[in-house]
């Protein structure tokens, strides 16, 4: 039996804008296990975003149980719950994030400078290896606005690879990048999969959810649709189909 | 996060700005500069007075006839009249405490010898004026006290008037000169000592036998003054309470009754000059202060933008698991870095003005190295102070708005 990394139970989530109540979040369960790669489907306005702020820690939830590697975040402080995202959670964000004019190194550096148990050496040796996984390793000492959006998004999965998360959280990771490119990151996150890492992929896309290993569809704040995907597509396959840029 | 990672991360976050801090720190700089340059100008002056008060004799007590003077009220030529030889003398025989005494009485007019002619004054003492007013005689000899009591026709002169009555050089010492119609003979010259605080020529004198002065020039029977020093400066106080107490037994004063003269210390002159340069040191230093404050607002109002601008690095450092504590000190150090950095170059600046000040304008300066490790500290909480604001509307922003702020 895999470890249950993701715990929720009859989530809800309200805000108040003004006397009104929106009700983003109206009682969502399911549970996530080690290994699995998730995506979250919806149109904008289907909660998928809040569920996504949730999951990561960003948000706390208006009732509901959620559980994140055996430990109840519902209650938790705000400096609690830095320590949990710095220490349990690896982002990936639509527009890359990084720091500018940064290099890559030091902006894969970055969590474990929250971290004070990880010396200034191993915080730069697992960020050189992270870069080397996610295929920079020629790369380390480039600013972030010398590179390419796909260059930058590599850097960006490395950041949130860094501190060994039980869980990596995508939001739109390929929204911003072309078709090719985006192939090339669903590769490696192909890749970071079948390596046994947990991902959940937050998009609005349906394409993606074929390479996926199982699909979560949202509507209104509640989920539609959970369903496994046997039959996996390789987003590398149809990487070397697709022609080179030649313009 | 440590204060090492802090420091870098406010170092490249500075660096990545290199025009901006440099501007935003240029307003502490000019403001610590001038807090600096102020404070070196009014301790200088404040020096060179307390130094020339010394020299003058800063045990030196002087008595004048009449009560203290006030709001401007003329007083009578009879009020003026109070102080006699006798009173000297009394002084002179029954004191404990007055280490040198002479009488002054003063005339102005003529020195006149061969063609030229100066005017100036004719002040009558005794020996001991040498000993009250820290002067010496470098040629010739001061006059006895065998002059003072035959009234002799004798003059030491200062070298004002030395270079006014023998513009060719010769040895004063032996010719007789003139003070009005008085023939005077010169058996002395005082020593050199330039001009006073208060812009008054010190060389421009001549001494005689207060005898002489009285009998020959004024032919008056009292005095216009008294002059005396305690021992040391410890003791004005007590020789004033003590002169006191003889003079009002002298003129047979009641109890109820004012004093009819008044004493002044060197020291009262010297609190009162000294106040007055203090006054002055304050009122730059308060200007100058200003300007530092307009430098801390500068920083606040940069450190706003910066907070602002980089809204998303701050929603992303939340994100990835920094404390709303380690953002908070992240921009804080950010903002005493300026304040302090500004405050060390703005030292230097104070310094340079400084010696630029003493080598052109040739004033009095002295830097003290309290008002360096004042402006220091003064920098370093002007850098807290105005770095704080922005750097707690940073630490509360809320990591999902801001790492969508566009």
């Amino acid at each position: 039996m895999p470890k249950e990394i993701i715990k929720i139970d009859n989530l809800k989530r309200y805000f108040k804008v003004g006397d009104e109540t929106v009700k983003a979040l109206r009682g969502v369960s399911f549970s996530i296990y080690e290994g699995e790669f998730v995506t979250i489907m919806g149109t904008s306005g289907s909660g998928k975003s809040t569920l996504l702020n949730t999951l990561g820690c960003l948000d706390t939830p208006t009732s509901g149980q959620y559980l994140l590697d055996g430990i109840s975040v519902q209650g938790m402080g705000k400096n609690e719950r830095a320590r949990i995202r710095n220490r349990k959670i690896g982002f990936i964000f639509q527009n890359y994030n990084l720091l500018p004019k940064t290099t890559a190194l030091e902006n894969v550096e970055l969590p474990l400078l929250y971290n004070s148990s990880v010396s200034a050496k191993e915080r730069s040796e697992r960020a050189e290896k992270c870069l080397r996984e996610v295929g920079l390793g020629d790369r380390l000492n480039h600013k972030s606005n010398q590179m390419s959006g796909g260059q930058q998004q590599r850097v960006a999965i490395a950041r949130a690879l860094v501190n060994n998360p039980v869980i990596l959280l995508a939001d739109e990771a390929t929204g911003n990048l072309d078709t090719r490119t985006s192939f090339s990151i669903l590769t490696l996150f192909q890749k970071l999969y079948k390596e046994g890492k947990t991902i959940i992929f937050v998009t609005h896309n349906p394409e993606i959810a074929m390479y996926s290993s199982r699909n979560i569809m949202l509507r209104d704040g509640r989920i539609v649709s959970d369903e496994y995907n046997s039959d996996i597509k390789s987003a590398e396959e149809v990487f070397k189909t697709l022609p080179v840029d030649t313009d | 996060m440590n204060i090492k990672n802090l420091l870098k991360v406010a170092l490249k976050a500075l660096n990545n700005n290199k025009m901006r801090c440099f501007l935003t720190m240029l307003g502490v700089i000019i403001g610590v500069g001038a807090v600096i340059a102020m404070l070196a100008i009014g301790q200088g002056s404040k020096n060179s007075i307390r130094s020339q008060i010394s020299e003058m004799g800063s045990n030196m007590i002087m008595i004048f006839p009449g009560a203290e003077r006030r709001g401007g009220v003329r007083q009578s030529s009879e009020d003026m009249q109070t102080l006699k030889p006798a009173d000297y003398e009394a002084l002179r025989n029954q004191s404990t405490l007055i280490a040198n005494l002479t009488p002054s009485v003063n005339s102005s007019g003529q020195w006149i010898y061969g063609n030229n002619n100066y005017p100036s004054q004719l002040q009558g003492v005794n020996s001991e004026f040498l000993e009250i007013r820290q002067r010496n005689v470098t040629n010739g000899e001061m006059f006895t006290e065998e002059d003072v009591k035959r009234a002799a026709k004798v003059t030491v002169l200062g070298k004002t008037l030395v270079d006014n009555l023998f513009p060719d050089g010769t040895d004063p010492i032996g010719k007789v000169v003139r003070f009005g119609s008085i023939p005077m003979t010169v058996i002395g010259v005082l020593d050199e000592k330039g001009y006073n605080t208060m812009g008054q020529d010190q060389d421009n004198i001549a001494l005689a036998p207060y005898t002489t002065v009285m009998k020959r020039v004024l032919a008056t029977d009292y005095l216009q003054g008294i002059q005396a020093s305690a021992i040391n400066e410890e003791n004005t106080e007590a020789t004033i309470a003590e002169i006191t107490d003889i003079l009002r037994i002298q003129h047979k004063l009641k109890d109820e009754d004012e004093d009819n003269f008044t004493i002044r210390s060197m020291q009262e002159l010297a609190e009162m000059i000294e106040s007055t340069s203090a006054m002055m040191t304050i009122l730059l230093a308060a200007v100058a202060s200003i300007s530092l404050l307009v430098g801390g607002i500068g920083i606040m109002n940069i450190m706003i933008v910066s907070v602002t601008e980089r809204t998303r690095e701050i929603g992303l450092r939340m994100s990835i698991g920094a404390p709303g504590r380690a953002i908070m000190m992240q921009f804080l150090i950010e903002a005493i870095i300026i304040s302090v950095t500004g405050g060390v170059l703005g030292i230097l600046l104070g310094a340079f003005a400084t010696w630029m000040i003493s080598a052109i304008a040739h004033w009095p300066v002295v830097i003290e190295a309290s008002s360096v490790v004042l402006s220091f500290i003064v920098c370093t909480v002007i850098g807290i102070i105005f770095g704080f604001y922005p750097a707690a509307k940073a630490s509360k922003l809320d990591p999902i708005e801001a790492i969508r702020y566009e």
